[in-house]
């Protein structure tokens, strides 16, 4: 049994909104891989669950006319992966959520409850943030957008106001077209494991795979939130795909990345992996594309 | 919570073939329901915050650790315990068989969750190879064997099923 006060289940979006209003101190559960837990840990003990686990029309992978794809935020991370358009366009996106936990976490977890959490080391956000994702919300006047470093408030806290939830998650055409991404997780464990530092690159080649058109880095745990390295990507930017290049990236990135010291690895360390990881994400990106460098 | 404010909700749903329905405390996880409702003491209580997969089940076809699934969200669903893999003369099936032949099996606390998630594996009829192996069943703890025999039981029924020659 786990201690809660009351449940109400959602039954539409519509109903979900209605329920948050009718109860403000309650909490949201979806898959509730992180709220169950912290029931039994005692932090979330007590309280009103709203629970959306049986939205399903909030489930599913689709293209939009504009070529937008877009993500429901039901849909677990089993799903994702196993989506075939995923599998074509978003592959980066696929194999980073199949780094989570295990495959029973990845049967229950979903992409929404990894980014409403607000955790830094959440292994689907420095993806998503690689991506430029566009979080979809649903509240009482209607659906706004966010781009996903602005539903970033702080360690835990996420642009969601009264009434509010996330519905989908969107990458746009131009996010994804020509571009191919790598996603690196550095953990003690190969499974069941937080990541200690999560890394990933996208890039955009020139058509003869020479020159870097475009380079997007998304970071977890180098900082208190999920970040995007924006000042190495203008260096890199036009740069050519080169070991020089790539050392460049690791170098540069120090600048962008403020990682701490935790229990799981110190500052230094983790400094050093967000330069390494980078140049290998960075390397492996490259040779998705179609690319290469010389060593 | 005092008695007269708790919630139940009736839940149907389909365990080991057969329709069942209950009223279930809305507090109760899916391991709560299926151990203390339906006697089936298959699925264990390890962890209960999802890290051992002690409590493993298939829901509509896939695993799920059943500690941290609410008893609720069973309704409608199709759900396969250890007690469902039995012959209908209590016959054991080829992967518990080989749990037994390949000495998988010690204290058994986690050997149901295991079996589980090789069902799975097995159902899908591919050849894995042993990093893939290793991962699928990467959602479980065991103690007692060193996970070597486990994994020589998924594949060994693995190559059984697919009519291949196991690689000595
Ligand atoms: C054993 C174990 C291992 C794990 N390993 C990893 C790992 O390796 N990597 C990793 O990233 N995570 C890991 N997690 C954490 C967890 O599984 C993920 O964060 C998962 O994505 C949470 O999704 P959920 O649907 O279960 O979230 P829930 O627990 O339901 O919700 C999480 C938070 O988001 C809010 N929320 C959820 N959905 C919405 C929505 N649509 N709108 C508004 N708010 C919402 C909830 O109120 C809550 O605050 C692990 C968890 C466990 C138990
Ligand atoms: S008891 Fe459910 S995972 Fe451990």
């Amino acid at each position: 049994m786990y201690d809660i006060k009351a449940l109400y289940e959602a039954d539409s979006v519509q109903h979900a909104v209605q329920l948050l209003l009718e109860h403000p101190e309650a909490v949201i559960i979806a898959g509730g891989s992180d709220v169950l837990i912290k029931i039994r840990e005692g932090k979330l003990a007590g309280r009103e669950l709203i629970s959306i686990y049986g939205l399903d029309e909030l489930r599913g992978i689709r293209k939009e006319e504009d070529g937008t794809i877009r993500i429901g935020s039901l849909t677990s991370f089993r799903h994702i992966t196993a989506d075939p358009i995923i599998r074509k366009h978003l592959s980066v996106l696929g194999e980073a959520v199949d780094m989570v936990g295990g495959p029973q976490i990845r049967s229950i977890g979903t992409i929404g409850g990894n980014t409403c959490n607000g955790v830094t080391s959440a292994d689907s956000a420095s993806t998503l943030f690689s991506l430029d994702a566009v979080i979809e919300i649903t509240g009482p006047d209607g659906i706004r957008l966010v781009p996903i470093e602005q539903f970033y408030l702080g360690p835990g806290k996420v642009d969601l106001r009264a009434g509010e939830l996330q519905t989908s998650i969107l990458i746009a055409k131009d996010s994804y077209i020509g571009y191919k991404g790598h996603y690196i997780k550095y953990g003690m464990r190969n499974a069941m494991e937080i990541a200690t530092t999560g890394c990933s690159v996208n890039v955009k080649l020139s058509r003869d795979k020479k020159t870097v058109r475009d380079i997007r880095i998304g970071y977890g745990v180098a900082g208190p939130v999920p970040l995007r390295a924006r000042h190495t990507e203008d260096v890199i930017r036009g740069c050519a795909v080169s070991a020089e290049t790539r050392s460049r990236i690791g170098e540069e990135v120090r600048e962008d990345v403020h990682p701490r010291d935790s229990w799981r690895a110190a500052k230094d360390f983790r400094e050093h992996l967000c330069s390494t990881m980078a140049m290998r994400a960075f390397t492996e990106a490259v040779r998705k594309s179609g690319g290469e460098i010389d060593d | 919570m005092t008695e007269d404010m708790r919630q139940f909700k009736q839940v149907t749903c389909t365990i080991n073939g057969v329709r069942r329905t209950t009223m279930v405390d809305v507090r109760a996880s899916l391991t709560d329901m299926l151990r203390n409702d339906y006697r089936l003491t298959s699925v264990k209580k390890g962890c209960e915050v999802g890290e051992c997969g002690a409590c493993t089940v298939l829901i509509d076809g896939e695993a799920f650790d059943s500690c941290i699934y609410l008893a609720v969200w069973a309704d409608g669903k199709d759900i396969l315990t250890l007690e469902g893999l039995e012959g209908p003369s209590g016959e054991l099936s080829d992967i518990q068989q080989a749990f037994i032949d390949e000495t998988a099996i010690q204290c058994g606390l986690y050997s149901p969750g295991f079996i589980m998630t090789a069902k799975e594996i097995l159902d899908t009829g591919k050849l894995y190879t042993d990093d893939e192996l290793r991962k699928l069943l990467s959602g479980h703890l065991c103690r007692c064997t060193g996970y070597e025999n486990i994994m020589k039981a998924v594949k060994k029924t693995m190559y059984k099923r697919l009519g291949k020659k196991y690689p000595d």
